[in-house]
């Protein structure tokens, strides 16, 4: 098929970025752990579970009581039913996405699973606006979630190990979002994304994920600025999902190095969950972390219209155990969404 | 930036560890660790007919207690304060092999706690078996098998 035979794609933007129209964040939810609720976000969530295994035998099925929360929040807050909504789309850390899978066991809803790590809230996000905007959904429910018990299981050492952890080390957030995309509503818009694409520059520190996530963030922003010829300046807010204290000093770094200086304009996901005084190493991680932070205090403080444009880049490092102690590099990603009121 | 160059920033702009006040509190812990199983020694040896004997019994005993405070959930915080003060004596390697075993419990009594129980103690263990083994041969060469 020749290339003069098709119409071309309208709805991008430059070479990369894709212009969404009419969807809006309808309604959202986010349920967390106690040390999430104590942390300086606290207020902003939905609801904090006092107990981070809330009452459940195992922390894969606290992780799955999180996310159920979260989207029978949603869907109670936004008065519908299960068979009301088109797709569901979510994702979280665990093997083969099981907390997502499960979740979408009870509700009905045509179900993709996505995994992108922590970016995962970001590929939701990307790929609800796109079905929405294409005319193939009305309403879509994403989410995200993740435990810090059971991701240390899955990917460190047993919880009760003495390991001393690493400055660069940050701590999985513990909880879910999620949210009800769509067409209607008084929610922030989301008006454009910038999807993606693997980003590795060589770093297989698994103790330092912020710095080799990054790359993968200053890549995104770049290729959104320029697909856009925006600046800075045009964003009240540009936050990243988890690169943490120390990938955020690398993000800032690589940004300058590109002559683009960010300022007060930056902040992150993982170094606004917790306190110092929380001893979180770097901050916060998982695929809970950009996902909650979004949906409550971002989004809230855009309809407090404190914000009035931001760019969220959630940021995902996407190695698995075996892969790791195989010697190899940590693969990156982070997905940039524009939200506006 | 070219990878290269952004390796070498993330290692010069990587967060120095504070080597005095952690080699300190290592020192610290370790010794106060190592003082509770001379005391329970010393008392041993009081009991128990010989040194070898009163040996067995301190490492049991010690053994115990580090599995406590695993139990209790103390052990992993004193590990985050003293580092490798808790994890060298042999309160560290009980707790190596408990949290273990908690944590793989709910994964079921074959195909997790007992399978996954020597997780992290495995590598202590073969290494153990190993270099005891190579210092036997050595010892049976220049000594003689049976001195």
């Amino acid at each position: 098929m020749s290339a003069a035979t098709v119409a071309p794609a309208t709805k991008r933007v430059g070479k990369y970025t894709l212009a969404i129209d009419q969807v809006r964040i309808a309604q959202r939810a986010t349920v967390v752990g106690p040390r999430e609720g104590a942390g300086p976000l606290g207020k902003w969530f939905d609801q904090v579970e006092q107990d981070h295994m809330a009452e459940q035998p195992t922390p894969e099925k606290a992780e799955r009581y999180f996310l159920k929360q979260a989207v029978q929040l949603v869907l109670k807050k936004a008065g519908l039913s299960p068979d009301e909504i088109d797709f569901f789309l979510s994702g979280d850390l665990l093997n083969q996405v099981i907390t997502s899978s499960f979740t979408a066991r009870e509700f009905g809803i045509p179900f993709f699973g996505l995994f992108n790590a922590c970016a995962t809230f970001g590929a939701a996000l990307t790929l609800g606006s796109v079905l929405i905007d294409g005319g193939y959904a009305n309403r879509i429910i994403i989410g995200a979630s993740s435990h810090y018990q059971s991701a240390e299981r899955q990917y460190r050492y047993p919880i009760e190990l003495n390991v001393q952890r690493k400055a660069t080390n940050q701590w999985t957030v513990t909880g879910a979002g999620a949210a009800l995309l769509a067409r209607d509503g008084s929610g922030p818009r989301i008006t454009m994304v910038t999807p993606g694409r693997v980003v590795d520059y060589g770093l297989s520190d698994t103790n330092d994920m912020g710095s080799a996530m990054a790359p993968a963030a200053a890549d995104t922003l770049l290729r959104h600025l320029s697909d856009t010829g925006r600046s800075i300046g045009d964003y009240d807010l540009i936050v990243t999902g988890d690169l943490s204290a120390q990938g955020s000093k690398m993000f800032r770094l690589l940004a300058k190095d590109a002559g683009i200086t960010l300022g007060n304009t930056h902040q992150d996901c993982g170094v606004l969950i917790y306190s110092q005084e929380q001893q979180p190493g770097a901050g916060g991680s998982g695929a809970a972390c950009s996902t909650t932070v979004i949906l409550s205090y971002i989004l809230s403080e855009m309809e407090n219209t404190r914000y009035r444009r931001v760019l969220a880049i959630p940021t995902g490092a996407l190695h698995n155990p075996l892969t790791a102690s195989q010697g190899e590099t940590i693969p990156c990603i982070a997905h940039a969404v524009v939200f506006e009121l | 930036m070219d990878p290269k160059r952004y390796r070498q920033l993330v290692q010069e702009r990587a967060p120095k560890p504070n080597v005095v006040r952690d080699a300190t509190r290592a020192f610290l812990l370790g010794g106060c660790i190592a003082l509770i199983g001379q005391f329970v020694f010393d008392y041993f040896r009081l009991i128990e007919p010989t040194r070898g004997e009163a040996v067995a019994a301190t490492l049991a005993t010690m053994i115990f207690f580090g599995a406590v405070l695993t139990a209790f959930g103390v052990y992993d915080k004193l590990g985050e304060w003293g580092g490798a003060g808790a994890a060298i004596p042999i309160t560290g390697f009980a707790n190596s092999m408990v949290s273990s075993a908690m944590d793989f419990r709910r994964d079921g009594i074959i195909t997790g706690l007992t399978s996954k129980l020597f997780v992290i103690a495995g590598p202590v263990i073969v290494f153990a078996v190993v270099v005891g083994f190579i210092v036997g041969l050595l010892r049976s060469a220049f000594l003689g098998l049976f001195a």
